[in-house]
């Protein structure tokens, strides 16, 4: 007798993170293993995005992996969603680390900066994936060019507003202004709601 | 607008763009903007698809050694989450104290955490859980006891009030602003009973203000005495007492 053939094995309802974390605080390995399984490609992903560096940001996603199982009893709802949850603490690790090497190291040149894209190759093939990465791409596009580029330069460089100010030559109250406007647009584009 | 406006920092502090410094003025304007606190909710979530967005393929043996790596790390306990709350000010006498410090730790307790440190060793989380609960449920019930008398003392910096309900025969001591020990030192809480010293139970490093629940029965104890001791603590005290309280008659 034949198997029913899957196209895409993938699931198509996400398991509920929110109910996975709370039993992951109470130390169930299984359902921590199910949020992993759901959640380290973006968390790698993201901290790649920051990082670049393939064998750096493969550690420090481990390291934010690790934090969510041994952090997972102090998760309350009132901190959003789970998933933005552990990929806030994925982005803030990640920027952490950019900010500490950058601090001993050399800082790249403002034209490296601008020229910098966000790290869309090597990204999964998962359908969902595209989807979102498609969406966002496009309301990105809705921003003006230096909303763009302030809030891309913010969170996939890991810059601070001042040293986004710097690359922009910009008044730093402009940046300030200007991360939030986009954040704005972009947030009514993406329809996001908390 | 000027580049003092707390508001306006919202977008920044969601893309982790403040410096540690301006991220902590931020987090003491957004403990009382409600309006802001909204804003950065809806940021975060907006920024968390900028990540999403980012998803790529992770290598298998990542998988392995993260699954390996949490087999060892022990898990925070749920308590201390909520920013606490100190009271400052030491008042003399039984009632109002122990009434707002009853109604802290309910509020703490219904929060699902609470300000009790263990010093047992709990096997697993889910025990560990219902065991903070059960010990915040203790100390709630000895500071709410129609019978509990209070005693308060400057110590260490800060203060000390000790509650003691005869009837359930346990005492809660609640320190306010300690300074802290010396390194790899505790302060560990004693009663003395006559010449004996029995143990009470350490007291978190690293905080000044908290609520502890003392381990084991009050008994005829005299005085609570406290000390510093070697992380871990003492069998018996190993230095003079930094303070010593009567029981509260």
């Amino acid at each position: 007798m034949k198997e029913p053939v899957f196209i895409d094995s993938r699931p198509v309802v996400q398991p509920d993170l929110q109910r996975l974390l709370h039993a992951v605080a109470l130390g169930d390995q299984e359902a921590f293993a199910a949020l992993y399984d759901a959640v380290a490609g973006s968390v790698l992903g993201v901290v790649r995005a920051v990082l670049r560096d393939r064998a750096q940001s493969e550690e420090v996603a481990q390291e934010v992996l690790v934090e969510v199982w041994r952090t997972a009893p102090r998760y309350r709802s009132e901190l959003g969603t789970a998933v933005n949850w552990i990929l806030t603490l994925a982005h803030r690790r990640a920027v952490d680390r950019v900010r500490s090497v950058e601090a001993a190291a050399a800082r790249d040149t403002r034209a490296a900066l601008l020229e910098h894209r966000t790290a869309y190759d090597e990204v999964s093939e998962e359908v969902e994936s595209r989807l979102e990465r498609e969406q966002v791409r496009r309301c990105l596009r809705t921003l003006t060019e230096l909303q763009r580029q302030s809030v891309t330069l913010a969170y996939y460089r890991g810059l601070t507003y001042r040293e986004v100010a710097e690359a922009l030559a910009l008044p730093l109250g402009t940046v300030k202004t200007r991360l939030r406007d986009g954040l704005v647009r972009l947030r009514d584009c993406l329809g996001v709601t908390a | 607008m000027t580049t003092t406006d707390p508001h306006a920092l919202t977008g920044a502090y969601a893309l982790h763009a403040l410096d540690g410094r301006e991220a902590a003025a931020f987090e003491r304007h957004l403990a009382g903007c409600d309006a802001c606190g909204q804003e950065v909710a809806e940021f975060t979530a907006t920024t968390a698809r900028l990540a999403l967005a980012s998803t790529v393929r992770t290598p298998p043996a990542m998988r392995d050694q993260v699954l390996r790596r949490v087999t060892t790390v022990r898990q925070t306990p749920p308590g201390a989450a909520p920013p606490q709350r100190v009271r400052r000010g030491v008042r003399r006498g039984g009632g109002p104290v122990r009434w707002a410090l009853a109604a802290s730790v309910a509020a703490a307790v219904a929060f699902g955490a609470t300000a009790v440190w263990q010093y047992e060793r709990a096997e697993d989380a889910r025990l560990r859980a219902a065991q903070t609960q059960r010990q915040a449920e203790a100390l709630a019930e000895v500071l709410a006891a129609p019978d509990a008398r209070s005693r308060s003392a400057r110590m260490a910096g800060g203060a000390g009030t000790l509650v003691v309900s005869p009837g359930r025969d346990r005492a809660v001591f609640v320190a306010t602003g300690m300074s802290p020990p010396p390194r790899g030192k505790v302060y560990q809480l004693w009663f003395a009973d006559g010449e004996e010293m029995r143990s009470a139970g350490l007291m978190a490093p690293g905080r000044g203000s908290q609520t502890v629940l003392m381990r084991g029965p009050v008994g005829g104890a005299s005085d609570v005495g406290i000390t510093v001791e070697p992380a871990g603590g003492s069998k018996q005290p190993t230095s003079e007492p930094v303070a010593l309280l009567d029981m509260p008659a």
